[in-house]
């Protein structure tokens, strides 16, 4: 990694602003899901403890969830207009067995996201609105006393069913990021080479270029 | 209620057994019977509760009945429920019923507590909240089928009848059961409970309460405070007492199939993960790739030369 020469013609994926916004979400939510599992099993109730103790577990949790919301906000606004589903994202999904066997060559070529990217956006949305709706729900200190008891014991499952989504998908994203190398360095970093592009994401490659291109080219 | 003397046999959030080792040949269940065919709503076991247990809740106003308060709360553990009830005959009855914990023997609280040890319940069935481990989720709230418990605006803690566990454990009978004037409340062993109640209601229907009866309800795997009804067909007049109360499926899809599946999905999501580096490897970017990348650089940008 230190030993290689810098190279000069990398392209940037992820401004420094974008990427602040990823790893605000990301240290939101892995707070959130870890005070939250506390309080899912009793196995895991010694999670707490990171958190100064169960009533400092169950304070908290709540406006961890709202930051995570918050900071995701700004992501979605971001990213949203690249997460489409294509006819083509739909042709990717259905050869999933070149996917995880990595035989690129043999899948569509992919934008700034594969398919895989996008679904892992689209499950995010849906599960921080399901975890938002039934969190103000089952938020006793402020919002429980004015629903009737049998939202709030329907809020508890949708609650819990909508985090345990969201983690293993996250889990699955964050092993995509390991799994496909050069991942990392482009959300620490925010650059990818240009073979990375060329690989992963051909038609963003293109894209990259003629924007450059048309950038050099004085009209 | 911490510095009990008596056998616990559940534990909230607990995973494993209770230590067992003692035989428990002193452990029998115990119950109040309250009897609301001879209760005159005095309110004497509301104020000997609030004396027993040092509790003195806000001054209310009066809401036009004879319900005060009108709400149990996290410092009224106990309270007289008064039901204006017409019957068939175009008669008054006036119901009331004394409201609280109803110390099932397969607590909805317990169930859905998330926090080791908050609630208890010890070997002659008394459910109890062990205050200093409450964490104040209000999960008790959502597990309980009678809606009993109350968390205190004062110290976000949740609170309810002990069945007076702290007399109990030392011989003595509840306080609400020592002040009652008319003997509707009594206490004792469950078994006890029960046949007294049953002579109760015998004598009850021989007076043309036909539908008398006893309010011990199975969903909840019986109660250890048990009622005697002028009308146990229909327990819903007395302001509201659930008919067949259980814990509701949604709890315990919850708190029972949730949990172990959630922890299995969890543990399977990063497994797969992880096997799958270790079979298939990670997908790189290596020269070759640089390469093809480098020339297909040239080909876009030699294309759009030819085309301005």
């Amino acid at each position: 990694m230190s030993s290689a020469p810098r190279r000069t013609d990398t392209l940037l994926r992820y401004n420094a602003n974008d990427r602040t916004n990823h790893w605000s979400t990301a240290i939101a939510f892995i707070l959130a899901a870890l005070s939250g599992l506390a309080l899912f099993h009793p196995a895991l109730f010694g999670l707490s403890a990171l958190f100064g103790g169960g009533p400092w577990t169950r304070i908290l949790h709540p406006f961890i969830g709202l930051l995570m919301l918050l900071a995701f906000l700004f992501l979605a606004g971001r990213f949203w207009s690249h997460n489409h589903m294509e006819p083509r994202d739909w042709e990717w999904l259905r050869r999933y067995r070149d996917v995880i066997n990595n035989r690129e060559d043999r899948l569509p070529e992919v934008g700034k996201y594969n398919a895989g990217q996008k679904l892992v956006f689209w499950v995010i949305v849906v599960c921080l609105a399901g975890l938002l709706l039934s969190g103000l729900v089952i938020w006793r200190a402020y919002f429980s006393q004015y629903f009737p008891i049998g939202l709030i014991r329907l809020s508890s499952v949708i609650h819990a069913i909508c985090a345990l989504v969201l983690i293993c998908t996250i889990l699955v994203h964050i092993y995509a990021a390991i799994w496909v190398k050069g991942s990392v360095h482009a959300m620490t970093r925010g650059t990818v080479t240009p073979g990375w592009a060329w690989k992963h994401h051909r038609a963003w490659y293109r894209e990259m270029i003629h924007a450059a291109n048309s950038r050099s080219r004085p009209d | 209620m911490a510095l009990q003397s008596l056998d616990i046999v559940r534990r909230s959030a607990t995973t494993l057994p209770e230590p067992g080792i003692r035989m428990g040949t002193g452990d029998i269940a115990v119950a109040k019977l309250i009897d609301t065919t001879k209760c005159i709503g005095c309110k004497a076991c509301q104020v000997a509760c609030m004396e027993w247990n040092d509790l003195r809740d806000e001054i209310g106003t009066n809401v036009g009945a004879y319900q005060n308060p009108p709400d149990l709360t996290a410092s009224s553990w106990t309270l007289m429920r008064f039901a204006e009830v017409e019957n068939s005959k175009g008669d008054l009855e006036w119901l009331i019923r004394k409201d609280g914990c109803m110390h099932c023997q397969d607590p909805g609280c317990l169930k859905a507590c998330p926090s080791p040890g908050a609630i208890v319940q010890y070997a002659n069935g008394i459910v109890d909240f062990h205050e200093e481990n409450c964490i104040g989720c209000g999960y008790c709230v959502t597990g309980c089928p009678f809606n009993i418990p109350r968390i205190s605006k004062k110290d976000h803690k949740a609170y309810k009848c002990t069945l007076c566990s702290d007399r109990v454990s030392v011989g003595l009978e509840p306080a609400c059961i020592k002040s009652c004037p008319t003997g509707a409340l009594v206490f004792g062993s469950k078994e006890d409970m029960q046949q007294h109640a049953a002579e109760r209601v015998e004598d009850l229907k021989s007076r043309g309460f036909e539908n008398a009866g006893l309010y011990d309800p199975p969903g909840v795997g019986g109660t250890h405070v048990m009622y005697v009804l002028h009308h146990a067909d229909k327990p819903e007049l007395y302001e509201g007492l659930p008919n067949d109360p259980q814990v509701s499926p949604t709890v315990r899809l919850w708190k029972g199939l949730a949990k172990p599946l959630g922890l299995a999905a969890m543990a399977f999501t990063a497994l797969a993960g992880f096997f799958h580096y270790v079979r298939v490897g990670p997908n790189e970017t290596d020269e070759a790739d640089e390469i093809k990348a480098a020339a297909e650089r040239a080909r876009l940008l030699s294309a759009s030369e030819r085309t301005p």
